[in-house]
């Protein structure tokens, strides 16, 4: 059994399938961020979920998808300000690579660029 | 299959009666062409194999669903490649989720009353293997003879 199962949880829909508990989430936080599946939430549970994997904030609560193999999927809501902030934190590490690797192809790029006028036009 | 020296066989909800006989049926004919198998699933999923299989004879490692994903999260292990079982969204879940954590060469199989339409939505890499089957493991059993020679 999951740690999650022995938290103080609200259990807002349950036995659905994975897609309709991605829109709810969706649908229903004030800010939602996506994750890979297997992302760690507490102190043992890893999402299971198709990608794109939805984690939706609503005040102090964390809204996610919590899948049993005999029972479907469910969305709970856990109270919870740390695991808020490591979801922001890492959607902030996400931009950061997302911008470095940018940047790098940009220098890449660059570097490919014929250098003069000559080296375009000379023969 | 010539490189899946690991072989990882991931059931779903034991409710449909094919999945128990194929998952030994399938760890058998693994094992004996010298790969090493090992059986995840649920705790009942788990009871059914071990009373299935008391000895042993077929299933030598079996694991816990949801400790399985952990450890491979964490790459405490990992597989050459991986049969998930699903006849559910549930079971499709799970398989993305391996998709997804693993580089294992991965098997969609694929059966109860909805197989065909649970096919359709399998849009990860997987080699799908699909028969309408329910009570009878026929037809799910020659589709795997078909991939696994």
């Amino acid at each position: 059994m999951s740690c999650v199962e022995q938290m103080k949880y609200k259990l807002y829909l349950e036995r659905i399938s994975f897609k309709e508990a991605r829109d709810y989430i969706e649908k229903s936080s004030e800010e939602v961020y996506y994750v890979d599946p297997g992302y760690k939430i507490f102190k043992d549970y890893y999402i299971i979920g198709v990608p794109p994997v939805a984690m939706g904030v609503r005040g102090k609560e964390m809204l996610f998808t919590y899948v049993k193999p005999c029972h479907g999927t469910f969305v709970m809501g856990i109270d919870s300000e740390e695991e808020i902030a490591r979801l922001r934190e890492n959607e902030n590490e996400k931009m950061k690579r997302s911008l470095k690797k940018g940047a790098m192809e940009d220098k890449k790029r660059l570097q490919q660029l014929p250098v003069s006028f000559n080296e375009i036009y000379g023969n | 299959m010539d490189q899946c020296n690991t072989c990882l066989l991931m059931m779903g909800c034991p409710e449909v009666p094919v999945q128990m006989s194929i998952v030994l049926y399938l760890s058998n004919k693994l094992k004996k062409s010298g790969r090493d198998v090992t059986v995840a699933g649920t705790d009942a999923a788990l009871k059914l194999l071990k009373v299935s299989d008391i000895e042993g004879h077929y299933v030598e490692k079996a694991m816990d669903i949801d400790q399985c994903i952990a450890d491979i999260v964490e790459k405490k292990i990992n597989f050459d490649c991986c049969f998930a079982f699903m006849h559910s969204d549930a079971g499709l879940t799970y398989a993305a989720t391996m998709s997804a954590i693993s580089p294992a060469k991965l098997y969609a199989v694929i059966f109860g009353k909805n197989a065909e339409s649970l096919s359709d939505s399998v849009d990860f890499p997987a080699e799908k293997i699909v028969a309408k089957a329910v009570h009878n493991p026929v037809p799910l059993k020659s589709k795997i003879d078909r991939v696994i020679v």
